[in-house]
């Protein structure tokens, strides 16, 4: 049996192909995606680990915070901690066991390049102080070109964002933290190994002084490193250091802690990735199911009589159904062990882009775990094993006398009415459950719609055999009167085996549902973001940080001094513990209030801001049973409390805090409040001229944003777009993957029309009709699956938003038909793009050997 | 008999010619002559029947013939079109236009019904059917109530009056029939083969089949016989048994060199 099998893998090599092709792109991408993770987590660790080398225990300042941290809204408790100064800095120096203690001052500072603009992303773009030794150089920065800063006006910077800038030492350049920028000298270019530096950041080095007004202020360090004696353990320096600070006021950690962190932190970012990329190719994996089973089902009944012979010279049942699984086995061997070299390929191939599109990554030696090798070829296998099972065991049922009985190859269409059934139990059940979680509330909600939608995807698929003459009839008539004769053939093949067309359609089902899913989902949120930002504010431009980070204290002031300014407020948040729960506040000012913000009052008036009340939202009023003229205690800082009354409750606004304080309220307990966004109006609403001038207020500082709604509605949709685009990109793996199905599937009907074809071309159909009709019958199917797939992602995207909408208020269905017509015109041209290859072979075919009976 | 013969003596036209016809299979020690130096001609509404033992060339002459299979050299017409040299868009448009088809696998598309199948030609020429003609070809072959049928419903006899009927149905100048009765059992195939010469006889229909059965071949006006790719001899008016003798001696001459 299993040199039958064998062979006849051998003798359908052809046929095979594309199963064999879409076994190996699943599995090239499992391996692709695991050497990948792999290479770049090792690498990144590799290139971390480097730059902690000299630090034995670091003492950072929460205040300050971890640079990863994004240092937000504080709640009470975050605000008494000690700070570290020069006086902690002389302590720890004077510890036993300490080589050496260097104070960091380390925060956010931009550099702009020629023409004003950031250089690099935000996030990326720091400052730092230049400590120099006895000699004038800081050997964690080696200088490269120039020296070291030295007074207030100069700075030195890194070499990659030199290079990049095309900034010569001896130019002006212009730095920005948080404030208002400056102009100062570049005297020095260094280098560094700082991976979040090389990764295209920039590093900007101040005097130790400057660095501290610039960034922090005067006297305060951001975190102090200890360098041990040899001989000194690190863990021995941590417990002298803890003993000099009390642990609570500073973290403290050991470079080891520190390495180990990274490794966490570079491993959980790197996982993120790896799962979902996993999850694509497991999409791409499934996709191939349906066309492993397509393939063995056809290639079971092109040799039914092989089988009913071999059963009938005494080959048993199991015999048979073993036959077909080895012939399975082979394949699953031989495409997943193509499938892991092509993933070597994959994960090479992604590191090697991934350092084009920035030098700064860092790069290493490829890693194939075994890991990577077993699941790889273990997927592989059972993926095509388990597919070829139900055609394996409906081979096994052919009846002996098949052999002997003559004529055209079986029509073997079993009924569909059981497959009808469980489909439908399964569809209704997955739809019922969607409609309960969309009508539904809450998390119960969420959990339906999760559950619900997979079992609606299987029921359908089950189903599509049955969707397949309907639909396709839709499309019918056009195909008749357009394309004649061929049109007419092709959509009666395209329904003439319903499982067949139905399999072939599901690739593209999934894909499409996907695609469509994602889109809609995607243009629903940005329309509902759009109307939402632009219901909720009167201001003409908010003015904030490209990095998210805090905005000087004197820029309201500067601002207001504008040309064309009307109004201004900088917006506050603040964490108030509000009848025992920690509460978002929004602060504005009083007076520019009505001017700035856009709410709808339920009851009282935004005047009562004024008198030092607040006001609530209509949720937060009813969940805690509050009303105009209330008083809620609110605990400003640890155990001091007070009371403030209620002045009005507005209607949500998903802009906004569900409490709204007046900032002189909010000053009287937090005078140095979390302020990262300003309110600006202009006399004669946004124009380039107040732009210009707000920004000129500003100091044209390149990190500053000014954007209007608009502005901040592109951002935002942009993110959308780049999400989106990254999904499209992923699926396009199972797109490929469902073009070879549909390849394969018109490949094994024309190799079974053989006759038809024969028979169409000597009473006249020429060769062009032929291709004509074998593409037909490609776009019919594939439109087909299609519009399918269309359908569900339309009705899930939709389910998703009403469950949404609880999260977002006011969120929408929107369909873009656009993308929609443009999913279902790609879809055909999948279709065409499938074809070429079998419509070309089957105008190709001898007329005389086709129609010859065998 | 004698109206058929007189009418294509009448005309005198040949409907389809063949003239020093060669096909030549293969090369060196695998070179097969399947049709060596043919000549022949059949004559508009004439009924002639090719025979002759497997392996003779009766088929692949048929094929050269119908402009399905190209020939080594010589000439083979179509009325006044020369077949040779065509272009196979050419040939396809003439085979479309000119010629009917009967196989002997009735090669119908199961997709279709009966009717379809009977408009396929005309369908895919994008040609009005004649309506008037269509009926009496249809009534003629007896498939009245089953128009609306597709081929699996059908028994073979009648997926072969379909196959007839739509070779007829488009009214080629020639209808060339590959074994149409090899399918089928004697009564279906007596029906059939009378349905053939009606054809010629009642509508003028210019029929050429190629059978090795001689009792399929008494339907036909003529019979040319074809051995190791030579005409061999040719009988006007045949009879079962006529047809018989003849063969018979093929064997003897087959045994005895």
């Amino acid at each position: 049996m299993y040199r039958t099998a064998l062979r006849n893998v051998l003798a359908h090599k052809g046929r095979l192909l594309m199963t064999a092709l879409a076994v190996m792109l699943g599995t090239a991408f499992v391996a692709g995606t695991l050497v990948f993770s792999d290479t770049m987590g090792q690498a990144m660790s590799n290139s971390f680990s480097k730059s902690y080398s000299d630090v034995s225990v670091q003492v950072s300042d929460h205040r300050v915070g971890n640079l990863n941290h994004n240092d937000g809204a504080q709640t009470p408790d975050q605000k008494k901690r000690e700070t570290l100064n020069d006086a902690t800095l002389k302590d720890l120096t004077a510890l036993p066991g300490v080589e050496r203690a260097r104070g960091v001052v380390y925060a956010f500072t931009g550099v702009a390049d020629k023409k004003g603009n950031l250089v690099g992303e935000a996030w990326s773009a720091r400052g730092a102080n230049f400590v120099p030794d006895g000699s004038g150089q800081d050997p964690r920065y080696p200088i490269a070109q120039g020296r070291g800063p030295k007074t207030a006006g100069e700075v030195a910077l890194n070499q990659q964002a030199a290079d990049k800038t095309g900034y010569h030492v001896g130019d002006k350049i212009r730095v920005a933290g948080n404030g208002a920028a400056e102009d100062v000298t570049l005297v020095g270019v260094f280098t560094t190994d700082d991976p979040q530096v090389t990764s295209g950041g920039t590093l900007v080095l101040m005097d130790t002084a400057t660095a501290q007004q610039r960034m922090l202020e005067p006297g305060r360090y951001s975190s102090i490193v200890l360098t041990a004696k040899p001989g000194t353990s690190e863990s021995a320096l941590l417990d002298a250091v803890r003993a000099k600070l009390p642990a609570d006021s500073v973290s403290l950690e050991t470079g080891q802690q520190l390495k180990d962190d990274q490794a966490k932190m570079v491993a959980d970012s790197v996982k993120g990735t790896k799962t979902m990329l996993l999850v694509f190719a497991g999409i791409s994996l499934f996709v191939g199911i349906f066309i492993i089973v397509n393939t063995f089902t056809m290639l079971i009944a092109q040799r039914l009589k092989e089988l009913a012979l071999l059963r009938a010279v005494g080959a048993g049942r199991a015999q048979v159904t073993k036959s077909v699984l080895v012939e399975a086995l082979l394949i699953g061997v031989l495409s997943s062990a193509a499938g892991l070299l092509a993933g070597v390929g994959i994960g090479a191939g992604m590191q090697s882009l991934i350092h084009s599109m920035n030098e700064g990554m860092p790069t290493g030696s490829l890693v194939i775990a075994p890991v990577t090798v077993v699941t790889t070829v273990i997927v592989g296998i059972v993926v095509t094993v388990l597919s070829a099972l139900f055609p394996a065991i409906r081979a096994s049922r052919i009846p002996p006398v098949a052999a002997m009985s003559a004529g055209d190859l079986p029509s073997t269409q079993r009924g569909l009415v059981i497959r009808n059934a469980i489909g439908a139990v399964i569809a209704g059940g997955g739809i019922a459950l969607i409609l309960a979680g969309a009508f539904g509330k809450g998390a119960g909600a969420r959990a339906m719609l999760e559950i619900g939608a997979p079992f609606t995807l299987i029921g359908v698929f089950v189903l599509l055999p049955l969707l397949s003459r309907p639909v396709v009839a839709l499309v019918g008539p056009l195909l008749g009167k357009v394309f004649g004769t061929p049109g007419k053939l092709a959509r009666l093949n395209a329904v003439r085996n319903p499982r067949r067309t139905a399999s072939t359609a599901a690739a593209l089902t999934i894909g499409l549902t996907l695609v469509t899913a994602l889109t809609v989902i995607g243009s629903s949120v940005t329309t509902t973001v759009t109307k939402m930002v632009s219901g909720s504010m009167n201001a003409d431009y908010v003015v904030s940080m490209a990095n998210g980070h805090e905005l000087s204290r004197d820029l309201p002031g500067l601002i207001a001094k504008a040309n064309g300014v009307t109004a201004v407020s900088p917006v506050a948040n603040v964490m108030w513990t509000v009848d025992g729960e920690d509460r978002a506040v929004t602060g504005l000012d009083a007076a520019a209030f009505d001017q700035l913000v856009k709410i709808d009052l339920n009851s009282g008036s935004t005047g009562a801001l004024k008198q030092g009340q607040i006001l609530v939202n209509d949720e937060y009023a009813a969940k805690h049973n509050v009303a105009q003229g209330s008083t809620v205690k609110i605990e400003v800082a640890e155990g001091k409390t007070a009371d403030v009354t209620v002045g009005g409750v507005f209607q949500r606004n998903d802009s906004l805090s569900p409490i709204i304080a007046a900032n002189a309220l909010i000053d009287q307990y937090e005078p140095d409040a979390y302020v990262n966004e300003i309110m600006v109006k202009g006399a004669n609403g946004p124009s380039a001229e107040l732009k210009q001038s707000i920004k000129d207020a500003t100091g044209r500082n390149p990190v500053i944003e000014v954007l209007t709604e608009k502005d901040m509605v592109d951002q935002f949709s942009r993110i959308i777009t780049t999400a989106l685009n990254i999904m499209y990109g992923l699926l396009g793996m199972a797109v490929i993957v469902a073009v070879l199905g549909v390849i394969n599937t018109l490949a094994m009907s024309v190799f079974e029309r053989k006759r038809e074809i024969g028979m169409l071309r000597a009473i006249g159909l020429d060769r062009r009709g032929i291709k004509r009709m074998v593409r037909l019958e490609s776009v019919v199917i594939s439109v087909f699956g299609a519009l399918v797939g269309v359908g569900l992602g339309v009705f899930l995207a939709w389910a998703a938003t009403r469950v949404l909408s609880s999260d977002l208020k006011g969120l929408t269905t929107v369909i873009p038909y656009g993308s929609v017509l443009l999913f279902l015109a790609l879809a055909a041209l999948v279709g065409i793009v499938a074809a070429l290859w079998p419509a070309r072979r089957a105008s190709r075919m001898d007329i005389l050997s086709s129609i010859k009976t065998d | 008999m004698s109206t058929s013969t007189a009418y294509a003596a009448h005309t005198g036209l040949a409907a389809a010619r063949a003239t020093g016809l060669n096909k030549v299979y293969g090369e060196g020690d695998t070179r097969v002559v399947a049709l060596d130096n043919v000549s022949v001609s059949f004559g508009q509404g004439e009924f002639t029947a090719i025979m002759g033992p497997s392996g003779s060339g009766k088929s692949t002459l048929m094929h050269c013939m119908a402009g399905l299979d190209t020939v080594s050299s010589g000439s083979a017409t179509i009325g006044d079109t020369e077949l040779v040299g065509l272009k196979d868009k050419q040939l396809t448009k003439l085979r479309r236009d000119k010629i009917g088809f009967i196989f002997q696998a009735f090669n119908l598309l199961p997709t279709l019904t009966a009717l379809e199948n009977i408009t396929l030609p005309m369908d895919i020429a994008g040609r009005k059917v004649d309506k008037p003609w269509l009926d009496r070809v249809v009534e003629t072959v007896g498939l009245s109530g089953r128009l609306s049928h597709r081929p699996a419903q059908l028994s073979g006899g009648q997926q072969q009056r379909v196959a007839c009927a739509r070779a007829l149905a488009s009214k080629p100048e020639i209808i060339f029939a590959d074994e149409p009765t090899g399918n089928l059992d004697s009564r279906s195939g007596a029906e059939i083969l009378s349905f053939l010469r009606n054809s010629v006889r009642e509508l003028g229909q210019t029929v050429v089949m190629v059978t090795h059965d001689p009792v399929a071949a008494s339907y036909a006006d003529r019979v040319v016989f074809l051995a190791d790719g030579r005409i061999v001899d040719e009988l006007a008016n045949p009879t079962a048994d006529s047809v018989l003798d003849r063969m018979r001696r093929f064997d003897a001459k087959g045994r005895t060199s």
